[in-house]
Parts: C-alpha cells; structure tokens; sequence
C-alpha cells in the first residue's frame, strides 16, 4: 500500500477518534430534530384548513428546501473547520516533519489527507442529506426532484471548500486560514444572492458582480444548482430565497467549479512542494 | 536564505559510512537547518549535498534515513505501537514484518510497557524515546538524530547513547546533533564544529584520544620575541602576571617548550599541562558567550 492510501487511512482514522466529526454529526441530529418538530407544525395546521393538494405540496416542498439548504451550510463549515488545521497544524508545530521525511512524496501527503477527508465529508454529506429527506418524507410524504444530483453537487461543493484550505494551509496559520476560508464562502455566498437580485433588478452590474463573486469561489453556484435540480419545477418562479433558484447556475458552472477544484489543488501540491518545512 | 537572513552558509563536510559523527555548534549555527537541507524539508538556495550518493531529499534516498526532529512530536490520539506501525508502513514496511518490528523497537526504547497508551498522556522525555524508535523502525543505514536526549534523564540518556553504538555495530552511520558536549566525547567517532554556517574545525576521537593539552605554567621574566617564538609552536599563548597559558595538541612537545622558554632568558618555575576536553575545544573555536 502506497503512502498516499496509509495517510488517508489515518486522517479517516483521525476523524473517527475525534470529537470533531462527532460532534458535527450531533449538530446535525439537533437541527433534524428541529426541523421534523417544524415541519409536523406546518402538516397539522394544513390539516385544519381547506387547501389545494398542489399548494400544500409547495409549501411542503419549500420546507424540505429549507431543510437541505440548513443541511448544505453545515456540512460546507463542517468541511472547512475540520480540515483547516490539518496542514497549517502540522507545519507550525513540527509534526510533518516526521512524515515528510519519510519515502513519501509531499504530493502524496497532500493527496493521502484530502482523500481522506473528502472520504469523511462524503460520508457526513450523504449521511444528514438522506436523514433530512427521510425525515421529510415521513412527516409529508414529500420527496424532492433528482435527489442524487441534488446529493452529489452538494459533495462537490466541500471538496471544492475543502481544496481552497489545503491550498491555504500550505502557507497560512491554522487561524489565518480559518478567516480566509470562511470569508471565502461570505464571497460566494453574497455572490449567489448578487446573482438571485439580479434576476428581479436586470441590472448588468450587478449580475457581473455576482458572477465574479462565484468565479472566486464557486461553492454557492453548486449548492444554487443542487437548489435548481432539486425544487419542484414551479418553485423558481414562485420564491425568491438562497433555497430556490431565480437565477440558475449554468451546466458551465458546474464544469467551472471543477476545473477551480483541480486548478486550486494542483497549486496547493506545488505550493507546499515549493515551501521549506 | 530565509528573507533577507543568511542561514547557513558555506559549510563543508563529508560522513563516512559507519560512523558516528557529532555536528558542535552554538544556538543559530546552521545545525538544524545542514540537517533540514539533507533530508529535503528545506531547499538549499545554492551548494550541493548527496545522501547516500543519491541528491539529498531523494524519495529513494530517504528510504534508508532515519530522523529524530529535535521536538518530536506527532498524533497524540494514536497510541505508541500505533505510532511506530504507521511510521513503519510509511517507511514501506509489511504489516508482517511490523507485527514482530514494533515490540523490538518499543523493548529498545524502553516504553515496551506503554505500549498501548495514547501520545496523549506521554511525557516529554517519553515522546523522545518513541520519536527514537520510528526513526530506527526501518533499520535505515543513516540516522539523524536532532538533539536526541534533551529531554532524559540519565538513565535516558545512557539508553540513547547504547542505541547510538548498536547503530553503528549494525554499519549503520549516525548523525548526532546536540547541545550535550559530555555525551558528544564519548559517543562520536568523529565531530565537526559548525559557527555561522562555516565549519570551523573537525576532529576525529578515534585517533586522538584527548583533544590537545592546555598547558598552566609559571614563568618569569618572559620577553615580547620569547613570546612570539612561543607562538610559534602553540596554540592562544598568553602571558599575564608571570602566568604563562596556552594549548598544545601533544605532551612531546613540552621539552622543547621549555628550552625555547630558558634559551630567551625566562625562569620557568613550574609547567602543568592538563587533557583539554571537548567543551574547552568547543568554547575555544566557537568563542565564550554564544548563548549556548
């Protein structure tokens, strides 16, 4: 077994020892428990009243948005607050030291630890996603669209997060990394909405704004298109909210996006090939 | 270079194969860094340097390195056998292998009996004898050992020093770095001095067993031209008060020392030459209030 399977065997086995995961796994629980209490609340007082099957079915769908919306921001900080110190950590306090010195090359210790953290955030993403549609579909009877596209781009969008902190613990403190990181996805963040406003507004700058926001960090575009896959096909046309889609991201963002992952790790390989330990 | 600061600069030095070689030098000297340059962590800006006849940093090469980082430490929520089978499946050990390897290594470092606790609760000195052991799971043919005992206690520290020696029965080389002059002399085969990125001198124990002799006499009426043919013949001689000092590398010397003395018109009342040790050849080549 090559050094790169072993590392990532480890950061799989790091994880599970861990609090972190644990405890990102019991946060989620919480807001599970939440959002089934919530979504029994909105069942039992469309029970009371007289309505349309094709609105409630709206509403309903709307709610389970919500949900995977609430589902997606976790496991996007989730991503990000785990892996951060991975490098940084073990750069600033010496650690690597031992395994860089092994017959290991530096982009195999690079590729060894996100395989494995993209291992563990896969798992955590497929695990609170079919919780929260299980959960859904018990309370309402409600599923939504293409779930396993839905699924899958939300996986995309942290591994995309999780290559911008390799990338930025190559050369960055544990600390310095976390800010960027996060003020990273504050940018693609404020670039979805940009883009959504400019679906009502038809304001060109704004629109280019928003696209350049995205083109910094793709992460909001992915979760706008798990969004557009997911929702019932009125839904766009009927709410304006992060959870639905006015302005949809293209099949190009999509590519985009994994072209900046591959881009975003390659430069982390070579930057932490090029630094001194 | 690290911004606009010089680190290490010209040094020099070869290690032969089998033997155990002592890098000397004061805090800042360039030890850390020489030993970072040999294993790849760090990229020399200019100069040469081959491990093993293989360019230093070679993937190949460091399959028969060892290294012990001078603060080692590593995953505090894997336990020591743990630790000691990763780092020796890293090193491309077989799982097999490692199963009869881990318990030699713990038994060799002295934690056989920690074996399943967690780095977590590890003391210092014990972290050292683990960071020991994945260093020699290999079996590597070098080993670079970064201020090995800094943190043992004497019966540590002799466990380190018979490790060092089985290393080199087995034809292993050993790279010792360290602060600990005293364990240097009894350890090395050969040392060499390192100030400012230059090596200033190197000496092989082996062959001299003491290193010179620092020579006490008393002496007067010494003229300036007696003093300068004196310096002739000796290292540092100083004259002061009819207290005459300076260092010679060997005792044969002292009969003609002290004709030279006599001819130019000294009365010599008394000369004691005394072994000069490691660390009065140290603090004499790298000079006194270095911050050691």
């Amino acid at each position: 077994m090559s050094g790169l399977w072993i590392l990532a065997g480890v950061t799989l086995r790091e994880a599970a020892r861990r609090k972190i995961l644990w405890t990102a796994l019991l946060a989620a629980v919480l807001l599970l428990a939440i959002f089934a209490v919530a979504l029994r609340f909105q069942v039992a007082e469309f029970e009371g009243r007289p309505m349309s099957p094709f609105v409630r079915y709206q509403v309903e769908s709307g709610m389970l948005m919500v949900g995977l919306y609430t589902c997606d921001l976790l496991a996007v900080v989730m991503t990000i607050l785990t892996s951060i110190d991975t490098l940084a950590g073990e750069i600033s306090s010496g650690t690597i030291h031992a395994i860089a010195t092994k017959p290991i090359a530096r982009w195999q210790i690079l590729t060894g630890k996100f395989l494995g953290f993209a291992a563990m955030v896969t798992a955590y993403v497929a695990i609170t996603f079919w919780s929260t549609v299980a959960v859904a579909f018990a309370v309402t009877g409600v599923l939504p669209e293409h779930a396993f596209h839905g699924m899958v781009l939300i996986v995309a969008e942290c591994i995309v997060a999780l290559s911008v902190t390799f990338l930025l613990g190559t050369r960055f403190s544990t600390l310095t990394c976390g800010v960027l990181a996060l003020g990273l996805q504050g940018v693609a963040f404020m670039g979805g909405w940009l883009e959504q406003v400019s679906g009502f507004s038809q304001s060109t700058q704004i629109v280019t704004l928003g696209v350049l926001s995205s083109l910094i960090m793709p992460t909001e575009s992915l979760w706008r298109r798990a969004a557009y896959e997911m929702q019932t096909p009125l839904a766009g046309s009927l709410s304006f909210s992060p959870f639905a889609n006015v302005s949809i991201p293209s099949v190009t963002a999509v590519v985009y996006a994994g072209g900046y992952f591959v881009f975003i790790l390659g430069a982390a390989m070579v930057s932490l090939n090029r630094r001194d330990l | 270079m690290f911004g606009s600061r010089v680190a290490v600069s010209d040094l020099s030095l070869t290690v032969n194969r089998g033997e155990i070689f002592g890098f000397l030098g004061p805090n800042g000297a360039g030890k850390s860094t020489s030993i970072k340059m040999l294993l790849g962590l760090v990229r020399p800006t200019g100069g040469h340097a081959e491990v093993l006849g293989l360019p230093a940093g070679d993937v190949d090469a460091r399959r028969q390195i060892g290294f012990l980082p001078e603060d080692f430490r590593f995953y505090d929520w894997l336990t020591a056998a743990e630790l000691l089978h990763l780092h020796g499946r890293l090193c491309g050990m077989s799982a097999d292998r490692l199963r009869t390897r881990v318990p030699e290594v713990l038994e060799l470092v002295g934690i056989v009996q920690h074996a399943d606790r967690l780095l977590r609760g590890f003391s210092k000195g014990m972290l050292q004898r683990l960071g020991l052991g994945q260093a020699l799971i290999h079996e590597p043919q070098i080993v670079f050992l970064d201020e090995p005992t800094s943190g043992l206690d004497p019966i540590g520290r002799r466990m380190v020093r018979d490790v060092i020696r089985a290393q080199r029965d087995r034809g292993a080389t050993v790279f010792l770095n360290s602060h600990l002059l005293s364990e240097v002399e009894i350890t090395c085969d050969r040392v060499a001095f390192i100030k400012d990125g230059e090596v200033i001198a190197a000496r092989d124990l082996r062959t001299s067993s003491a290193e010179g002799f620092h020579v006490t006499a008393q002496v007067a009426n010494l003229s300036p031209s007696g003093l300068a043919q004196l310096a002739g013949l000796v290292r540092a001689p100083r004259y002061e008060d009819e207290q005459l000092t300076f260092d010679v590398s060997s005792q044969d010397v002292l009969p003609e020392i002290v004709r030279l003395l006599v001819a130019s018109g000294a009365d010599v009342y008394r000369l004691t030459p005394e072994p000069l040790a490691l660390e009065d050849l140290f603090v004499k080549l790298v000079g006194e209030d270095r911050g050691l």
